[in-house]
């Protein structure tokens, strides 16, 4: 008798509506958006034993930022490690496994809390919780597009959009649960840690229960299927390990990387940016609304960008966001000498829009090129891109920002240096994006598809 | 065959809608600053 995790378990029956399956996939990916809100608990975490204050014991900043380097991190490795047994064993087993990386990371950071060993909180979050993020992050991509072969675009981008919504719940509720939870001895950080772990367990086991797989040969009503490849669209099949060794693999990569590290780098420095290219015009309170308009243009861009991809293909959807970030990087020095505030503000959501849009967009553009079969693995590959950016977009714009201060640079113009830099490295993702072709028929598999 | 029943759908729908609408409402108030 097959188990709840087996593949043939988790087989959709006759009737079974496919608009059970986005919602699986948000359970999932609106959780695993919180880590995009840990800075929340940057502030307390560096309290925790001097309660109103900071005390010599207590953690730094610096400390406390490699928490979220060290989960993006392993976001990107476990992404890229595990993708394959993402896809051997259904969607099911993997949600339950992140789900309890997940939720379980939470429940050691707190212990590292509360035993104040920065070490447990590297290992629990940073460690187990990255792990969680990678593999959740993929698990729910291939089902998706298995179920929505006539709008794969918009039915992934739906999932990723969840990603970025699910920064906007976990903040303001971070925030709400250390305040309940905080005493004269305690700022609430663990016991925070310790509720979220299990509310986001409880949330992703949602997902475990009513994901479902489509069955071999499934269509929707009414869809016929490509017969032929056409344009960049395929109906080969290439195998993962074989994906890895063809030139459009990397030149997807590249094109993901470019596409993070430039809108990565405006989300990094968004508030102190805005302050500082318009002193006197923009105070903390409003910058903090400046991040919350990008957090929204960014969640929106996931959508509206993959759904668009759907209907004017994934090349141009890419060429759009290159040619474009490049305008509207190498316009913003001059915006700031123009102390337009509001052109500012439009152009930044614009580029956050396609930040957002390029990660919704990347897995519809593997299943074009790479076939559906491995498109889940082939897309945890492809998420070092995202490791590589994490840390090449903030030191881009820290760095080169601190050097120029150094050098005398009035601090409204400090950025300048780096948003041409930044269109210099959009032009080489519209490079690669430009000369994509059809993956030649050498590399697709000739068997009868496989899982894994 | 038994077809899924729209009120499951419509469920399933509402317990990953109603906190993210509640977190997008809190993300609009919050940006509302900057119009101000």
């Amino acid at each position: 008798m097959p188990s709840f995790f087996d593949r043939s378990s988790q087989i959709a029956g006759p009737g079974f509506s496919r608009w059970l399956v986005p919602p699986a996939a948000l359970a999932i990916h609106l959780c695993i958006g919180q880590a995009y809100a840990f800075s929340v608990f940057k502030l307390p975490m560096t309290k925790l034993i001097g309660i109103t204050k900071s005390a010599p014991d207590d953690w730094t900043q610096s400390q406390l930022g490699w928490i979220f380097s060290i989960a993006i991190v392993f976001l990107g490795l476990s992404a890229a490690v595990f993708g394959r047994w993402v896809e051997s064993g259904g969607p099911r087993r993997a949600m339950f496994v992140a789900a309890c990386c997940f939720g379980g990371g939470f429940l050691v950071a707190a212990a590292g809390v509360q035993l104040h060993n920065i070490w447990i909180v590297y290992l629990g979050y940073g460690v187990l919780g990255g792990i969680g993020l990678g593999i959740g992050y993929i698990s729910p991509v291939s089902t998706l597009i298995k179920w929505f072969p006539d709008r794969p675009g918009m039915a992934t981008g739906m999932a990723i959009m969840g990603f970025g919504g699910g920064a906007m719940i976990a903040s303001p509720l971070s925030l709400m649960l250390m305040k309940s939870y905080a005493t004269p001895e305690a700022v609430g950080v663990a016991a925070t840690f310790v509720t979220m772990g299990a509310v986001y367990f409880l949330v992703m086991m949602f997902g475990v229960f009513l994901v479902r797989l489509p069955a071999d040969g499934w269509k929707p009503e009414g869809f016929v299927p490509r017969a032929v490849s056409g344009g960049m669209i395929t109906v080969g099949n290439v195998m993962v390990d074989q994906a890895f060794k063809t030139r459009q693999f990397w030149q997807l990569w590249l094109v993901l990387c470019m596409n993070v590290t430039a809108g990565i780098g405006i989300l990094e420095t968004a508030s102190p940016m805005i302050q500082e290219m318009f002193p006197g015009h923009v105070t903390a309170v409003t910058a903090g609304g400046f991040v919350g308009l990008l957090s929204i243009f960014n969640m929106a861009g996931r959508f509206v960008w993959s759904s668009t991809s759907d209907y004017i293909g994934r090349r141009s959807t890419y060429m759009i966001f290159f040619t474009l970030g490049i305008v509207l990087y190498a316009s913003i020095p001059s915006i700031g000498h123009m102390g337009s505030v509001p052109l500012f503000v439009a152009v930044c959501a614009i580029v956050l829009s396609m930040y957002g849009g390029g990660f919704a967009t990347i897995p519809a553009y593997l299943k074009d090129v790479f076939g559906t079969m491995h498109v889940g693995a082939i897309h945890g590959r492809l998420l070092t891109a995202w490791s590589v950016a994490g840390v090449l977009g903030p030191v881009l714009v820290n760095y080169i920002r601190d050097y120029q201060l150094a050098k005398g640079v009035a601090k409204p113009d400090a950025y300048n240096v780096t948003m041409y830099l930044v269109a210099i490295l959009l032009a080489v993702g519209f490079a690669s994006n430009w000369f994509m072709r059809p993956v030649d028929d050498r590399h697709h598999y000739q068997g009868t598809p496989l899982e894994a | 065959m038994k077809k899924t029943s729209p009120l499951l759908i419509a469920l399933a729908w509402a317990i990953v809608g109603i906190p993210w609408l509640w977190g997008f409402s809190q993300t609009v108030q919050k940006a509302a600053a900057l119009f101000q």
